[in-house]
């Protein structure tokens, strides 16, 4: 078998960031990195500007609010699959032969739709929100113009079709080594007598990533036209309902695939530290699969108070809201923990992010169960509680994983860790979760969420924000700033 | 009440899993073996994936008879028809009777609308989108007299926040 950790040399004493080999793909895994790094310090400084706004330490004029709204919720989507990206096609060229080519297609498709996606916002005013629904982006009541709409969808639809191409290319080329999804699954060893050597667990997710996403992507696609259609023809209609399954069903699935892409650095970098191989083990490849069929079907949890929608998908939203995430979880988070466990291994920055991002994925899914929860979503639906437990689980889970992996790559050429990067956790870890419970506070207290201006009530929940968005800025631009600095390095 | 639950739940499990993530963490420098300790994690997979499924029946099976779905079938002592502009609320009448069972059918004229109810103290008691080309219904008996904001729970574009209107419950005869 070859283990995911074993592709990693396992450093014989176990120094700091020995374990990046050259990959053939170095060069444009970095220039995905440096554009990841720059998006996130830039969208999470849109974040602290909007909660100072609610807090009323500045003034932000409400168009402009919502145009930073809908630049920071799609471009931390977006941004979460490019960084994912990264780390699953740096892995993964490891086990299958991936096209260099097809990865340049995607960053060019990446970029042409965020220029055209900045355009529609900040140029042409757009401003329906990262989740765009239908039929908000043809009805702005004159904020912003069709042009501005079209943009924006097509903007999105680039992107989209960037990482179509990139996932399909993920497929041909695991089912080129495999042969079959299901043998790249580990389906052989989870279900049958085979004693072969299970796939590593790099391709068992990347091949879940791959199954996931191409139809999300499809789905997305399909949407974005019609909405596209109906703004420049006003009298095709959508059906609102139907609209919104398609939006919600995409999102799901795309958001949760950067986590999915993202955590096989934890599965990979951990293990060259603690000296203990991550291996597929036969509850693994169960768990991934459970959460590969759950995953495409979790999504009418965010429809729960469309009461129009069937009570059947609702309940299944419910059901698979509590069960979902928890095979994945549950391997992922004993595996890490039982990986560093009394490992002898000594932290560092990479370790110390990745370890931080698995916690951060375990503690927040607790909340957003919760609000999976029909009756309870009743009172927590579109609160604030909503950002809370999203933050959690992509700004201490997923951002982390990116951050982790890109101190494994830059500082694996020799640099150390300063004290300022490891000053920089500790803000980064106090500063996510001080900033995520002060949402969940105030979700708590029913704050409504994407509102441009609070009452004077709420100001105290946005000002504690405030104070821990600040700080979990500055940690991220500390980790940013080095990884720049470092970043040349990499593909040497 | 559900808002107290969910914070409960979260703070309780939340702590304990940073809690076991920070021992963890403290353990690392220590050396051990790493087939026990594989065991030992194995063992603990298995008691918190099973003790979760046990935990999770009946906790999804009792709170699925708590949604907003199953509908009173009595008939309503008042019908409020509540629709969704952008931006502002309709609602007709804007006035109920404490105690009687109040229908609400809500609906959004243009773009899609969250119909978010607050009582007295600002608390989020029930809500349902407003959506174009559907009405979704919500049975609801207020119990207190008062104020009762409406505030839209759904982006729907400049002017969401202003989305703010009231529905005042007299006290009942």
């Amino acid at each position: 078998m070859t283990s995911a950790a074993s592709s990693v040399q396992a450093p014989a004493e176990r120094a700091p960031y020995s374990a990046a080999p050259a990959t053939p793909g170095n060069g444009l895994v970095a220039i995905y990195l440096g554009i990841t790094a720059i998006v996130l310090a830039l969208l999470m400084v849109f974040g602290l500007l909007m909660r100072a706004s609610q807090a009323g330490f500045i003034t932000i004029p409400p168009n402009r609010f919502y145009q930073l709204l809908t630049a920071h919720g799609i471009g931390m989507v977006a941004i979460s699959g490019l960084g994912g990206a990264a780390v699953m096609w740096y892995f993964l060229s490891r086990y299958v032969s991936l096209s260099r080519g097809i990865l340049l297609a995607n960053l060019v498709c990446f970029l042409l739709g965020v220029v055209l996606v900045l355009g529609a916002i900040f140029v042409g005013g757009f401003a329906a929100a990262w989740t765009f629904l239908f039929p908000l982006p043809a009805k702005s009541l004159g904020v912003w113009g069709t042009d501005a709409t079209a943009c924006y969808l097509i903007g999105v639809l680039l992107v989209g079709v960037g990482f179509l191409l990139l996932f399909l290319d993920t497929g041909r080329a695991i089912l080129s080594k495999y042969g079959s999804l299901g043998r790249a699954l580990g389906w052989p060893q989870a279900f049958g007598n085979s004693t072969d050597e299970a796939p590593p667990p790099t391709v068992v997710a990347s091949t879940v990533v791959t199954i996931i996403n191409i139809p999300a992507i499809a789905v997305g696609a399909v949407i974005l036209t019609m909405s596209l259609v109906n703004a420049l023809t006003p009298s095709f209609r959508v059906n609102a309902l139907l609209a919104k399954n398609l939006i919600y069903f995409f999102g799901h699935v795309f958001i949760n695939s950067t986590i999915y892409m993202s955590v096989i650095g934890v599965y990979e970098i951990l293990p060259a530290f603690t000296g203990r191989p991550w291996k597929s083990s036969k509850p693994f490849l169960l768990a991934w699969t459970a959460t590969m069929l759950m995953v495409v079907a979790v999504y009418p949890h965010h429809l729960f108070m469309d009461y129009a929608n069937p009570t059947w998908a609702s309940v299944l939203g419910q059901v698979l809201s509590y069960t979902s995430s928890l095979p994945v979880l549950a391997v992922t988070a004993a595996g890490t923990l039982a990986n560093v466990y009394r490992s002898g291994m000594t932290w560092n920055v990479t370790t110390s992010l990745l370890f931080v991002s698995i916690m951060g994925w375990s503690v927040g899914v607790v909340p957003a169960v919760i609000d999976g929860t029909i009756a309870i979503n009743r009172v927590m639906h579109n609160t604030l509680w909503v950002p809370g437990h999203f933050h959690i689980y992509l700004l201490l889970g997923v951002v982390s994983m990116l951050f982790g992996f890109m101190y494994f790559l830059a500082t694996s050429k020799g640099a150390a860790d300063g004290a300022l990067d490891r000053a920089a956790i500790w803000m980064y870890v106090v500063g996510g979760l001080g900033f995520a419970i002060s949402f969940l506070a105030a979700g708590a207290a029913s704050v409504p969420r994407r509102w441009a201006v609070h009452d004077a009530p709420w100001m105290t929940y946005d000002r504690i924000g405030v104070l821990f968005a600040l700080i979990i800025v500055l940690g991220a631009i500390a980790f940013v700033t080095a990884f720049l600095r470092r970043a040349r390095a990499i593909g040497t | 009440m559900e808002q107290r639950i969910a914070v409960l739940v979260s703070a309780i499990i939340g702590t304990l899993v940073l809690a076991v993530f920070a021992a963890v963490a403290r353990s690392a420098h220590t050396a051990g073996s790493a087939n026990d300790i594989a065991a030992a994690a194995a063992r603990w997979r298995r008691i918190v994936f099973w003790g979760l499924s046990v935990l999770f029946v009946p906790t999804i099976a009792y709170s699925l008879t708590k949604t907003p779905y199953a509908h009173d079938l009595r008939s309503p002592g008042a019908v409020v028809q509540a629709t969704g502009h952008q931006w502002a609320w309709d609602l007709t009448p804007a006035t109920v009777r404490a105690g009687e069972l109040v229908e609400i059918r809500v609906t959004g004229a243009d773009v899609n609308h969250g119909f978010g109810v607050y009582d007295a103290n600002d608390r989020l008691i029930t809500q349902t989108q407003a959506m174009p080309g559907f009405t979704n219904v919500i049975r609801h008996t207020f119990t207190t007299p008062g104020t009762y904001r409406i505030r839209c729970l759904e982006y729907c574009g400049l002017g969401h926040h202003t989305m703010v209107s009231q529905l005042t419950v007299t006290p009942a005869q």
